[in-house]
């Protein structure tokens, strides 16, 4: 154990980053704060002055936000429910060995590596159009009626995109779990007369607990932070459909100018985002237990 | 019932020949320990009882039913493996009842065995516990206990005890004896050790690069060892072993004498050396002799002797307790 010497010495050489990671937090919280009470729209610069609760009224009554919250919440849910049941089974069977295991890896893999605002064009003009879309001509050749999926399905269309960027990273993380796991515990299970899916059941999902906790935190903080492809494909409509709370921030600011509404709007968004931080680090509690 | 039959299995992995061919009986209620040094093939020969290794050619029989292509739970075996496998989420209660549950027998019944099998092992304190909070010999009876539960014809051990130390191994080597002698069921016990085998085996195989050297009781490969690998591996400390012309005369390549078969002289005798290390045990002396030949013995001396490094002294083999070996390391 240190000494009392070297722990007030770790402190010491500790201060400066911890003093500048609060300093880049607290400034612009602080200031977004500040405005979230003021009279500021950019069209308008007579508009001055302390505006109390109007800001927060104007953003809470706005006819878009509980869609926009709703959306937000269906994205998360939606966007983990596929990339942790996927990243699962993709991680199970890139486990086997097989030949070319290195390059299924990779390959695997790439899809983390693609800008987010290009893997949503990508989707956009390629897969997802009515017309030119792989998807169109794929159903059109069986017969069916091509869906316009931006148009008609917005929000799901947008969870298949953001998934397809996230099931690699679910996938790595719970394939280094995997591979951690104990094969003298499954041989072990094998004798005990456990089947393949009681294998899974009570040995690999229990070992995954923490690997998946870990991925639905961090997965958690950039989910609710989505906007690149929104932005990228839809814009948010049709109407509000696949607006979610960045966005909602984003056209109050940037589209209407209103930057004392973007920043009560960004402060809400902040407060939703510490309470979905205070359930999931219950559950991790639970889960590291 | 629990006799298991080898009937010329051989295991190849790669282009590496592990096992070139083994036969092999064990007889119900039998205690076989499997020994031999490291990369020996021991292990291999008992995931190939288990199935958890798929046999290249050869049969595998239980009780006269061939089982070389049946998966292993259907064989009917409990293994204990050396890292213990327990399931580090459930509790030992939990870990115990596991094959029971796999196996769908109602609740009341696999409560019942749990509870006999944590009263044979001194578990019932600690069914609640998850096997992080207990110590090595408490996980390696849970271990014991989750292979009890099942009743199956046999049981098979991977160096169950290579992680305890020396205390606990030698208390659970009488406790796994007691329970052979309490459930009289078959048992297959691997180790390097061969105290452990030469304490625990109704029946030891000796094993070298995968060939079945020697299969006998403990005693008999001790006073009738078929060569000089199974002389040199059974009794501690090892046999020694002479060349040349001394073991000319007696009309072999080696002699062997085992350390405690020396009658020990400070005057004279059949062999002269000069004492290298003597430990003094109390209850032993052994002594460290280079002989003027150049070869170095071990010879032990009941007792106390007061001899000490450097003293010369002379070695002389007790009648009948040399052993002669020909050039080809069979026994003669």
């Amino acid at each position: 154990m240190a000494t009392q010497h070297q722990r007030s010495l770790a402190r010491l050489m500790v201060a400066p980053s911890v003093i500048l990671l609060f300093a880049w937090m607290i400034v612009p919280l602080a200031m977004t704060l500040w405005f979230s009470f003021q009279r500021y729209n950019l069209l308008d610069p007579t508009q001055t002055g302390f505006a109390g609760f109007i800001n927060y009224t104007y953003f809470l009554g706005d006819p878009g936000f509980w869609t926009a919250l709703w959306n937000t919440l269906l994205l998360v849910g939606g966007v983990l429910a596929v990339t942790v049941a996927g990243g699962i089974a993709l991680a199970l069977l890139i486990d086997q060995p097989i030949w070319g295991q290195g390059v299924v890896r990779i390959l695997v893999i790439a899809p983390f590596l693609v800008m987010p605002t290009v893997s949503a064009l990508v989707w956009k003009n390629m897969l997802m159009n009515p017309t030119n879309g792989l998807f169109a001509y794929a159903a059109q050749s069986l017969g069916f009626q091509p869906i316009d999926f931006l148009a008609e399905i917005p929000l799901l269309s947008i969870i298949i995109i953001v998934a397809w960027q996230w099931l690699p990273f679910a996938t790595l993380i719970l394939l280094t779990s995997l591979q951690s796991l104990d094969s003298e515990q499954m041989e072990a299970a094998e004798m005990d007369g456990a089947s393949a899916w009681s294998r899974f059941r009570f040995l690999i999902l229990p070992h995954l607990n923490r690997a998946i906790t870990v991925v639905i935190l961090i997965e958690t903080i950039f989910l609710l932070n989505v906007f690149a492809e929104i932005l990228v494909t839809t814009n948010g409509g049709p109407g509000y459909e696949s607006t979610n709370l960045t966005y909602l921030v984003y056209s109050l600011a940037l589209l209407q100018f209103d930057v004392g509404g973007a920043s009560a709007g960004g402060i809400v968004a902040v407060i939703l985002a510490n309470i979905v931080a205070l359930f999931l680090m219950r559950g991790i509690g639970k889960a590291l237990d | 019932m629990g006799s298991i039959t080898l009937q010329g299995v051989r295991k190849v992995f790669g282009d590496v020949e592990v096992i070139p061919g083994a036969d092999l009986q064990i007889e119900n209620g039998e205690f076989v320990v499997f020994v031999g040094p490291s990369g020996c093939g021991k292990s291999t020969l008992l995931r190939l009882i288990a199935g958890l290794e798929d046999v290249t050619s050869g049969r595998v029989l239980i009780d006269g039913r061939d089982v070389t292509q049946a998966p292993p739970a259907r064989r009917g075996l409990a293994m204990v493996f050396q890292s213990y496998a327990l399931y580090p989420h459930m509790t030992v209660r939990k870990n115990i009842s596991f094959p029971l549950r796999m196996a769908g027998m109602d609740a009341a019944e696999q409560a019942r065995r749990v509870d006999h099998a944590a009263g044979i092992l001194n578990l019932t304190p600690y069914l609640d516990r998850r096997p992080g909070q207990l110590s090595g010999g408490q996980r390696q009876r849970v271990a014991i206990g989750r292979a009890i539960v099942r009743e199956p014809s046999a049981f098979l051990f991977d160096e169950p005890l290579s992680n305890l130390d020396a205390a606990l191994r030698v208390n659970m080597r009488v406790e796994i004896s007691e329970l052979h002698n309490k459930l009289k069921t078959t048992m297959v016990y691997v180790t390097h050790d061969q105290v452990e085998a030469m304490t625990m085996a109704d029946k030891i195989v000796v094993l070298r690069a995968g060939r079945v050297e020697q299969v006998g009781s403990p005693l008999d490969l001790y006073r009738s060892p078929a060569n000089r690998f199974v002389a040199g591996f059974i009794g501690s400390p090892n046999m020694n072993f002479i060349e040349g012309e001394a073991a000319a005369r007696m009309g072999a390549h080696a002699i062997g004498v085992r350390p405690e078969h020396w009658n020990l002289s400070t005057t004279d005798g059949a062999f002269a050396g000069r004492v290298g290390v003597a430990e003094h045990l109390g209850s032993d002396t052994f002594l460290h002799v280079d002989l003027d030949g150049g070869t170095h013995v071990i010879a032990r001396a009941a007792g106390e002797i007061p001899v000490d490094h450097g003293d010369r002294i002379w070695l002389t083999p007790q009648d009948g307790r040399i052993y002669r070996f020909g050039a080809d390391g069979l026994a003669a």
